[in-house]
Parts: C-alpha cells; sequence; structure tokens
C-alpha cells in the first residue's frame, strides 16, 4: 500500500537495531500494511546517529528523514538515547535556519514490541511528506558565475578588471 | 587603558613564554596579531576598534606553554569554553581581559568609504569617529556606523574570567541585529533560495573554519579527510552549504559568537546567521551560552534523564 496514489517519494529512516528496528520487523510479521516509501538505514544506536546524517541525507535529496530508536529510559546501552534526543531536538529546532522544512525531519521512539505504533509512525510520517510534496534541492552544480569569474582571474594581468 | 595594559604584561612576562596582543598592520585601517616574547616589543602593542582578532585561536596551538593572552569580552568566552571541553590547560593561560568597546567591521567600513581600503593614506581615531583620507579625500565616519554586528548585540563587553581586567567596566546594551531579523522574517523557501545564492560565491577556502578558536581537529577536520569522505571537491552551493552545516553542527552549544568566521570570509558570506540561529536554539533548550561559565560541560555532552523543554514526541 502507498499512502497516496502519487509517485513515490524518497524518505530515509535511520532506525536503531535494538527497538525501532524490531518494531518494524514485528509489523512486518504481523502483516501490517505500509507505505512503501521508507528506506531503512539500520544503525547500533540512536546515540550513533550524527545529526549531519540527517542534513546529508536531506541535502542530497531525501524527501524526509525519520529517526526512531528506544524510548527514554529503554536503551540497550542505557544512556545513547538521551544524548541522541538533545542531538535531535538541537538540529530539529535548528533546520529552520537552513531553508530546510523541519516537518521534513522527525524523530520518534519506538519499541520492540511496538509493531502497531510503528504502522502509525510511518503511515503519518509518510503522508505527511506527501503533503509536502518533493523536497526542493539545492544546486549540485557549480555556479556558471564562477566559471565566469574564474576565466579572467586564470588571465592574471590581461584581465579586463585591471585595465 | 594600552599603558596599564603594558604594565600588567610587563610585571608577568618574566613568567610566560609570550603574550599575545595586537599592533599596527600593513596600513593604519588594519591591526594584527602581535607575539610578545620580550618587553622590547611592548611599545608595538595596539588596543582600539581595529583590533577585531580573536586571538584565543591560537591557545589550543600552543597547549601545554605558559601563555598569556589579551582577549575583549567575546573573545574570553571562547578561552573559557575552550578550558571547559580540556582544549587548553586554564592554569598555563593568562588572561588580559579588556573592558571593549565593540571593533568595527571591515566590510562596513569598505562601504562607508569612497574608494577601496587599499587607497587610504591615513587615518587616526578621535574618541568614537575616524578621519581618514582615502584617495586623497578627507572622510569621517562614525565608529557606531562601522561597528561590528556581534558589538551590536554583544552582551558581555567586559573580559569574563580574567587574570587581569584592564579599563572601565561596560554596561552591556544588546540590541537587535538588523541583517538577523530581516534574515529571521523571511519565508522557509526564500532561507533555502538565500543560502543558495550566498553558497554559490563560496570558495571553500576553509578561512571560515581555520579561523574559528573552537575548530580544533586541524589535519582530522571530516570536511577534508577522504575516509570518510564526507563532502566531495565540487565547488557547488549545495557542497558548500554542506560543508557551512558540518561547522556550524560541530559547534552547537559550543560557538561563543565571536565572529570569526563571518570575519575572514573573503566574499563576505554572513555566517553569523547561521551562527546565532543554532545559539539561540541551544539557549532556548539548555538556557546555556558558551564560554560564559567557567566548569560548566556543553550541553549535548551531557543528558539529562527528564529533559525540562524537549517534549517527548508521542505520536
Amino acid at each position: 500500500m502507498s499512502a497516496s496514489d502519487s509517485r513515490e517519494l524518497r524518505i530515509v529512516g535511520f532506525l536503531c537495531n535494538w527497538c525501532s528496528y524490531g518494531g518494524a520487523d514485528t509489523a512486518g510479521v504481523a502483516r501490517f500494511a505500509q507505505p512503501t516509501d521508507l528506506r531503512i538505514i539500520r544503525v547500533p544506536c540512536s546515540g550513533r546517529i550524527d545529526p549531519l546524517f540527517i542534513v546529508r541525507a536531506l541535502v542530497n535529496g531525501a524527501d524526509g528523514v525519520l529517526v526512531s530508536g528506544c524510548h527514554p529510559r529503554d536503551c540497550h546501552y542505557a544512556e545513547g538515547n538521551f544524548y541522541a534526543r538533545r542531538r535531535l531536538e538541537t538540529l530539529k529546532r535548528f533546520l529552520d535556519a537552513t531553508g530546510i522544512d523541519p516537518a521534513r525531519f522527525e524523530y520518534t521512539w519506538v519499541s520492540a514490541s511496538e509493531g502497531q505504533r510503528w504502522q502509525h509512525v510511518v503511515t503519518e510520517f509518510t503522508r505527511r511528506i506527501h503533503a509536502l510534496g518533493p523536497a526542493p534541492l539545492l544546486r549540485h552544480v557549480s555556479d556558471g558565475a564562477w566559471f565566469d569569474a574564474a576565466a579572467p582571474a586564470a588571465a592574471g594581468p590581461a584581465c579586463p578588471c585591471h585595465g | 587603558m594600552v599603558e596599564a595594559l603594558k604594565t600588567a604584561i610587563a610585571e608577568r612576562l618574566a613568567d610566560l613564554e609570550m603574550v599575545i596582543g595586537w599592533e599596527m598592520g600593513f596600513d593604519a585601517l588594519h591591526a594584527t596579531p602581535l607575539f610578545i616574547r620580550e618587553e622590547g616589543d611592548l611599545h608595538r602593542l595596539t588596543l582600539g576598534p581595529l583590533a577585531v582578532h580573536n586571538l584565543a585561536t591560537y591557545l589550543p596551538g600552543l597547549k601545554g606553554k605558559k601563555v598569556g593572552v589579551v582577549v575583549k569580552g567575546c573573545d574570553s568566552r571562547s578561552v573559557i569554553q575552550l578550558a571547559n571541553e580540556g582544549l587548553i590547560k586554564r592554569e598555563d593561560i593568562t588572561v588580559f581581559g579588556l573592558c571593549c568597546d565593540g571593533v568595527i567591521s571591515h566590510r562596513k567600513l569598505r562601504e562607508a568609504l569612497p574608494a577601496d581600503l587599499g587607497f587610504v593614506e591615513q587615518a587616526t581615531w578621535h574618541s568614537d569617529r575616524l578621519q581618514a583620507v582615502v584617495a586623497g579625500h578627507a572622510v569621517e565616519v562614525r565608529l557606531q556606523d562601522i561597528l561590528a554586528d556581534k558589538c551590536i548585540s554583544c552582551r558581555y563587553p567586559n573580559a569574563l574570567a580574567a587574570d587581569v581586567l584592564v579599563g572601565a567596566a561596560r554596561t552591556p546594551a544588546p540590541q537587535p541585529v538588523p541583517c538577523q531579523d530581516a534574515f529571521d522574517a523571511l519565508p522557509q523557501a526564500e532561507k533555502l533560495a538565500f543560502w543558495e545564492a550566498t553558497m554559490a560565491r563560496c570558495i571553500r577556502c576553509y578561512a571560515c573554519r581555520n579561523a574559528c578558536p573552537l575548530c580544533v581537529c586541524r589535519d582530522h577536520c571530516i570536511a577534508t579527510t577522504r575516509d570518510p569522505l564526507w563532502l566531495g571537491q565540487e565547488n557547488s552551493p549545495a557542497e558548500n552549504f554542506m560543508f557551512q552545516m558540518i561547522h556550524v553542527l560541530h559547534l552547537a552549544g559550543r560557538c561563543t559568537e565571536c565572529g570569526e568566521c563571518e570575519r575572514s570570509c573573503p566574499v563576505d558570506i554572513p555566517l553569523l546567521l547561521l551562527r546565532r540561529s543554532m545559539n539561540r536554539v541551544t539557549e532556548e533548550l539548555f538556557d546555556y551560552q558558551a564560554g560564559t561559565t567557567p566548569g560548566q560541560t556543553p550541553p549535548l555532552l551531557t543528558f539529562q534523564v527528564e529533559e525540562a523543554r524537549i517534549n517527548e514526541r508521542g505520536w
């Protein structure tokens, strides 16, 4: 099932090995219908997630990024998600200044037994990203103006601006 | 003020390998860092609105040596932050603090003068006015018109945790920065368009990184390592933007807003817009201002089991 009839978007999910990845597995084993836009990357712990992973995904063309880990106080490594929570919240609030819509990034906590909750999270988030549509992309090619400036600069003193 | 500072440095110079201050640079409108190793160097020391550099940037590279450093209010925060993170040993550093009246922005000065800065023939300060002769024209500029943006919003004009404090303490009078307010008012899509246009100018010279007092990775900076390869070599708005994201996120909860990144940028990218936005976030989330309290742990290196200001995100 896709969240809507429109074309599939690219959503990257960073899931911790111990809870959310298990939760997604539980949802799959229970055969809960889920949208197929999400590509899951399994990480050892939500504390492993560098906020730059999320920014890199968004800059490289992901339409949404979903991070999910163990519930706070339930981390396999005792305190990984406490650090993650601070980092992720900081990034979420900062994104506005970058011009990237903060709604394209979400983080949540899903345990291994919460298959139903996982289905809910994925469906809701995918619906939200579809409502936002494909993400506007920063250009990945160099500006023509840069080459326009580089060519005369390479000419050295023969450059017209030295005249 | 400068005489009092010279006396204070002369008293302590014997115990120190060097004291870092400022001297006049290649023309009347530029100061340059001065490394005072003996009393004979002291007469070159200068202070005032041209002393723009944050000299704390040198300290991590001099770790293990007994060094003195002259700091403005904003620079003193960098010293405190470096010490809090164990990047320098506070007991090795002698801090000569100033009560700062603000420094100039060379970009604003350039805009205020009729010709390029290189054509300045002479320049003298008369309290808060600069009288200069530029390409044959006499001009007068008020300091408040060419004050750096960071000085407009300055909350800490007096050096914090200084071993020697010189000058009369000023009362901080922070004002909103006009360019930040204009940026904040932009709609989301226009912010992205703004960064795309601005980052197209970036030549990835890494001056912002090298000038940053808290960027201490040097040869291990992930922007230039090939393994992991975080950034390609291409010079595109997206990659340049990504580099700035690395810088901002690595300084989350550490940036002391000294403005060195923006000052050192050769293509005038307003980098402080990002830094200020990030600092607002860490202040509202963790009630934390980097480098204002000695001994404090940066917010992202610690946690609370129950976060006071983070909503447990329920779905």
